[in-house]
């Protein structure tokens, strides 16, 4: 049972790096616009800038 | 800067929007957004003025209108970022909490030795305290509103079940008891901020989009500087004193008094009247009228806000006053739900003292009643119902502009429409289209695609004409082109030399505006009147179908109303109302019992509109009305006022059954909490399923639109598509 003591600490410092992640990304207001989000994901402008 | 744009739809346009402007080296960045539909612009404003922005979106095809911020919309965003916070915070703790909770209750069924159970729940507890007060913060809030102000809402259960489940829990693990409510408390929290924020969400849409249409009908006026140049700016910076300009077909942009110039002009947003007042200098003219035959300079007596009439306003304010404020349907169940939970806990608690169990067991047998019965589906029956419901909404082109719209307006058991602009169209129509043989209307409407003038645009609508004739225009008369040699004419009866057919058309058409063509010797005239929406007869015998009274009141003449009455079924009808007499009306029908639906566009009909139990006005209403109807419909088409009584009807049906699933889900789980049977697995168990149904059960409310209210119309149009 040992092991719990590695797991349990895992578990949770995932649980919390997955909030901390929400947490970011809803503070660059990457929630205010989720439909325009989908739409730039397939946007091709970045790669005619480049050229 | 931020801008609403009108037309953006997809990707492609964010990039071309972005692109296009971001090409201007003076515009430092331009975002677009496309979930609410505005752009967002920084630029060089020493290089560039917001109309050169306006101009070269204008250019590339996206008109947009400046938008103007407002406190309660930002505050609002806030809110909805902290719920998201919560939202997010308790969602850790509850998957995190759930995987050693789900330990304990399979080691509780195996042998689990007690160090390990208590461990377990020291961890839980490490993560629900926090968690708990984090997230708990918009129901404590709320609760301790509520209960200073010496009143009861839901929240004061949720907080009480909450906070109990927690304190309870850390006695019992410190008692090294069996059972702990951690995941129960948070649960609830995770589910109760998913409706708060379903909640949330939907109100800001439905301002987004009320604010939005603002935004667009944001008139401009021409004002004429004292240099004799005219400016075109907007009404919002036009002040009192100023000389405006007014051409014909031009919608009047202020309050104020013909200076120079004499013309006719349509009050029908107005008076209600569809005879065209004439008006020379010294006569007031009123924000909202079209200006039809000639250019008008007025002095501006009332812009922006203030343009109305002082009877209008005084009406509107009493009107308001009146309205009483209505309680929404979860309201009335956090009523009724509170006393009766608190007072199933209390008989448990006493119960148990009185069979002999010890107060600790009797208090623990309470505390899991008030667990088992936090209304957990309830803080989603109504929301979720609201959100999916307001969506069907949008889909049948009906904006709404609050919350409690949707249950006032399933209520409903009368209609009053108004006439004019409500039940007829805005525009005209040829109403002798039949007599004019195509070439005759063909001329006709090339020289009336040329001229600006509401009876002109009829004609040009019509003969469907697209290429206009090059013309002379002669003010206030008519247009003039040499079409085959010869000169064409269409105008006035004096411009025409017609005074003859004048006369006998203005005898076969009375209610009719008449316009003449003459091109050589042929002579025509054409009778303009006002078209009913083509639906208007269907959607008011469905409305009576239903069982809803319906009638209308109208400022106009009674022979006019008459027809229209007939026309769509021998409709009871007021006709030559003010004002006044539309709201004493309305109050009658409402002190007879009657939840009255108002109908209705000018700038008469804002009292009543205020004054109905719920209103609905067509997007092309005077702006007046619009900011007092509860929802607005898009479109030429009356269906939609139908629609929204439908899906209302519908989406309170299904609130009904979703709060009705509440209360049996506790009927089941309130006996086996009391007789002490609950564990913290039946409750999480019994909370996420009753959840589950009731957000499973409120996507029913999508269908409406297709099952109920398309039925009919789809059946006629199958009809007409298998005839031929």
């Amino acid at each position: 049972m040992n092991i719990l003591l590695y797991l349990i600490p895992l578990a949770l410092c995932l649980g919390l790096a997955g909030l901390l992640a929400f947490l970011w990304s809803l503070h660059t207001r990457q929630f205010e616009d989720l439909e325009g989000a989908g739409w730039r994901a397939i946007s091709d402008d970045d790669l005619d800038t480049e050229r | 800067m931020d801008l609403v744009v009108d037309g953006v739809k997809c990707g492609g346009c964010i990039g071309a929007i972005e692109r296009g402007l971001t090409k201007e080296r003076s515009i430092r960045s331009a975002r677009v957004n496309l979930a609410n539909k505005r752009l967002r612009v920084e630029w060089d404003d020493t290089l560039l003025k917001p109309d050169e922005i306006l101009q070269k979106l204008e250019a590339i095809g996206y008109p947009a209108f400046p938008f103007v911020n407002n406190d309660s919309a930002s505050r609002e965003k806030a809110e909805e970022r902290f719920l998201l916070r919560c939202l997010g915070v308790a969602a850790f703790g509850m998957m995190n909490i759930m995987l050693l909770s789900v330990s304990v209750w399979s080691g509780n069924d195996s042998n689990m030795s007690p160090e390990f159970r208590d461990f377990f729940h020291w961890i839980s507890a490490l993560i629900a305290l926090p968690v708990v007060a984090y997230s708990g913060r918009p129901f404590f809030r709320s609760a301790l509103k509520a209960i200073r102000g010496g009143a009861m809402n839901m929240d004061v259960p949720i907080t009480l079940g909450v906070l109990l489940a927690v304190v309870m829990s850390v006695v019992e693990t410190w008692q090294h008891a069996e059972h702990a409510y951690f995941d129960s408390a948070v649960m609830l929290l995770l589910f109760l901020l998913a409706g708060r924020l379903l909640d949330q969400q939907m109100r800001r849409r439905t301002r987004d989009a009320a604010s939005n249409l603002q935004a667009m009908q944001a008139d401009t006026a021409c004002k004429l500087l004292p240099d004799g140049q005219v400016r075109e700016l907007p009404v919002s910076d036009i002040a009192i004193g100023d000389l405006v300009l007014v051409r014909p077909g031009d919608r009047v942009p202020v309050d104020g008094r013909v200076e120079t110039g004499t013309s006719q002009v349509d009050q029908s947003l107005v008076t209600g009247e569809t005879v065209y007042a004439t008006l020379a200098s010294g006569d007031a003219v009123y924000a909202g009228s079209i200006n039809v035959s000639d250019t008008l300079q007025v002095r501006v007596t009332a812009a922006g806000t203030g343009t109305l009439l002082g009877e209008i306003k005084q009406l509107l304010q009493t009107a308001l006053e009146q309205r009483s404020s209505y309680v929404t349907l979860a309201d009335k169940a956090a009523r009724l739900y509170a006393p009766l939970v608190h007072a199933t806990a209390l008989l448990s608690f006493l119960g148990w003292m009185l069979a002999g169990a010890g107060w600790q067991t009797s208090l623990l047998t309470a505390i899991t009643v008030l667990i088992i019965t936090c209304p957990c589906a309830l803080g989603l029956a109504v929301p979720a119902v609201q959100v999916v419901a307001s969506g069907a909404m949008f889909r049948a082109s009906v904006i709404m502009n609050g919350g409690d719209t949707l249950e006032r307006l399933a209520n409903v058991d009368h209609v009053v429409f108004d006439k004019t602009g409500t039940l007829t169209l805005p525009d005209g129509r040829l109403a002798n289209r039949s007599e004019c043989d195509e070439a005759t209307l063909q001329l006709a409407g090339a020289l009336a695609a040329a001229s600006k003038h509401p009876l002109a645009k009829a004609v040009a609508e019509a003969a469907q004409a697209k290429t206009p004739a090059t013309v002379r225009e002669f003010p206030g008369r008519g247009v003039e082109a040499v079409i085959a040699g010869e000169p064409a004419r269409l105008g006035s009866a004096e411009f025409c030399d017609a005074a003859d057919e004048f006369a006998a058309a203005a005898h076969t058409y009375p209610e009719a505006s008449l316009i003449g063509l003459r091109h050589g010797s042929l002579v025509k005239v054409f009778a303009v009147e006002q078209a009913l929406r083509s639906d208007a007869a269907d959607v008011v015998a469905a409305f009576r179908r239903l069982g809803l009274g319906v009638e209308i009141i109208s400022g106009d003449r009674e022979a006019t109303v008459r027809a229209i009455a007939l026309q769509l079924g021998d409709v009871p009808f007021r006709s030559a109302a003010k004002p006044a007499d539309k709201i004493a009306r309305l109050h009658a029908l409402k002190a007879a019992g009657h939840r009255v639906l108002m109908v209705g566009d000018g700038l008469n009909d804002a009292p009543a509109l205020a004054a109905a139990d719920v209103s609905l006005s067509p997007i092309t209403a005077a702006h007046l009305a619009q900011a007092h109807a509860d929802a607005v419909f898009l479109g030429s088409s009356l269906m939609p006022v139908l629609n929204a009584v439908l899906i209302a009807r519908k989406a309170r049906r299904l609130m009904l059954q979703n709060l009705w699933f509440s209360v049996i889900y506790n009927f089941v789980a309130v006996p086996l909490a009391i007789a002490g049977l609950a564990t913290p697995l039946i409750a999480a168990a019994a909370m996420s399923g009753s959840s589950l149904t009731v957000t499973l059960n409120s996507l029913r409310a999508r269908n409406v639109g297709s099952v109920d209210c398309g039925a009919r119309p789809s059946a006629k149009a199958l009809k007409q598509s298998a005839a031929p």
